[in-house]
């Protein structure tokens, strides 16, 4: 039996949303190199709705298939459906991860959402 | 498949595989029965055990078969420490990157009242035989430095060692899983008075393996029964692995010196190719390191990411990152010759042998390269490096 879930593999080999997003308006980033995980999300958010999302990742292969699959959760969603978003739904997308390897898919949620409080936090700036 | 991870375990020699079959197939007496088809066995395991010693300049009746690696180190140490209990000396050495099959007995000692000293590897992974010596007490029992190191590839200056030890009259163990076989090893002009190894690290079969103990040192059984192996280790011979063990070993080391040379070659060859992948570095020393054993870390980029995609390019290859094992930590043998948790998560094995072409060794370059350059690509690590913002290490 292999290590991952094709599902996770696909992500990991061709992972979805990739890269940086120059004028985001929201920016998250959790882990440490120290850990060997780092994930960062970018998003753009316009009336509500996160039009797109990209992320980049220091990490093992299910690392980079949660972020991958985290990203595909919640692009075109309203920012209350993103703020739902849990790390269990984002291992059910990918047909699960081996339990050693759930934190990857806590530190993909927790990017996610960190990346909505900075949005949140510069729209309080704003106003 | 270009099988790059000899260390974890090596393709049995046909002549092992046939010796082996031909064995299971024909000779199934057990060698303790008394009549003509178990003396058969019997003849056969003791042709075996003289084979082993012979490669290791051993006498017969210093070898004893066992399931391989990690049982021959808990004997070993375990036997040395309840001896030196017995003569009230509770202190070991070794050294801060064994094997876990060392680290773990001595962890396990550690909570049974014994005071455990681990030398430091320095940034080569090489220890000073001087330190050896400075760290030796009156109630010292037991100095075990493994051979050759199984991830970073490093050949231990074991003669020395031992001749420290012989001088202090101390046990002197190796673990020599990873050199036998593959680097000339001699028990008596190495000054070695205990040597685990084992079988499929040679091209011999797997669960196999065993244990030299010089003439006059002490040892206890770890598994008690029968009185197979003069008593000291019970359980019905594995006749067949043993026998294929011994011709495997016996082939390997007749060919030491060619293998040598043709390998050598080809992991400078590869540590020249892969060196050019900008902030990287080998791990351990270049020079003093097994024919077959590369090694290397790159800065912002994790382990499995870098196996995962190799092995999408058809290269079996390892690493010490903790996601491969299972745990938070990267490879205790990286941390110890002094690489940061950052760096230790990014690192790279490659152990290639005999069969390794060279056509291959250009393969596995031309991939690491592009799948470092990829990982990199879109690490946030990498992107804070190149911008300034984080600070290479390497």
């Amino acid at each position: 039996m292999a290590l991952y879930s094709e599902k996770v593999m696909d992500h990991f080999r061709n992972p979805r949303n990739v890269g940086v997003i120059e004028d985001a308006n929201g920016i998250g980033e959790v882990g440490n190199a120290k850990c060997g995980d780092i994930m960062k999300m970018y998003l753009k958010i316009e009336d509500d709705i996160i039009k797109d999302v990209k992320f980049e990742t220091f990490g093992c292969g299910s690392a980079i298939a949660s972020s991958s699959m985290a990203t595909e959760l919640i692009k075109g969603k309203p920012v209350a459906d993103a703020m739902k978003l849990t790390n269990e739904a984002v291992a059910e997308a990918l047909d699960g991860l081996p339990d050693y390897k759930m934190h990857c898919s806590v530190l993909a949620e927790e990017a996610i959402k960190n990346a909505l409080d900075d949005y949140h936090k510069r729209c309080e700036e704003q106003q | 498949m270009i099988y790059a991870d000899n260390a974890a375990t090596t393709k049995m020699s046909d002549k092992a595989i046939e010796t082996m079959v031909s064995l299971m197939k024909e000779n199934y007496g057990n060698p303790s029965s008394l009549y003509e088809f178990g003396q058969k066995s019997k003849e056969v395991l003791e042709e075996a055990r003289a084979k082993v010693a012979n490669a290791i300049g051993a006498n017969p009746k210093e070898i004893y078969f066992t399931s391989g690696g990690s049982e021959s180190d808990n004997q070993a140490i375990n036997s040395a420490a309840k001896a030196g209990a017995l003569a009230g000396k509770k202190h070991i050495i070794s050294s801060a990157f064994e094997h876990h099959a060392v680290l773990h007995t001595l962890n396990k000692l550690k909570k049974e009242g014994f005071e455990i000293t681990l030398l430091d590897v320095h940034e080569n992974g090489l220890i000073d035989p001087k330190e050896v010596e400075d760290a030796i007490r009156e109630d010292t029992c037991l100095v075990t430095i493994m051979f050759a190191n199984n991830e970073i590839g490093t050949i231990e200056p074991i003669r020395e060692i031992g001749e420290v030890c012989k001088k202090h009259g101390i046990p002197f163990h190796t673990d020599a899983v990873q050199a036998i076989g593959h680097i000339p090893v001699n028990v008596v002009d190495d000054n070695i008075d205990m040597l685990s190894a084992s079988a499929h690290k040679f091209h011999g079969p797997k669960g196999v393996g065993f244990l030299y103990v010089r003439k006059g040192v002490r040892l206890f059984n770890l598994i008690e029964g029968g009185a197979q192996e003069k008593g000291k280790r019970a359980g019905t011979e594995n006749v067949p692995g043993i026998a294929a063990m011994a011709v495997a070993l016996e082939d390997a080391v007749a060919n030491l010196d060619t293998y040598g040379k043709a390998v050598t070659a080809k992991r400078n060859r590869l540590i020249e190719g892969i060196s050019e992948i900008s902030h990287s570095a080998l791990n351990g020393d270049a020079v003093k390191r097994l024919p077959g054993n590369v090694n290397f870390c790159f800065e912002g980029i994790e382990g499995e990411s870098i196996l995962l995609l190799l092995d999408d390019k058809g290269i079996a290859a390892s690493s010490g990152s903790a996601c491969t094992s299972g745990s938070l930590d990267p490879s205790h043998v990286l941390l110890a010759i002094g690489r940061v948790h950052d760096v230790a998560h990014g690192s790279l094995r490659l152990t290639i042998d005999e069969r390794t072409t060279d056509e291959e060794v250009e393969t596995i370059i031309t991939s690491v390269k592009e799948v470092v350059e990829y990982l990199r690509g879109f690490s946030p690590v990498w992107r804070d490096l190149i911008s300034g913002k984080r600070e290479f290490i390497l």
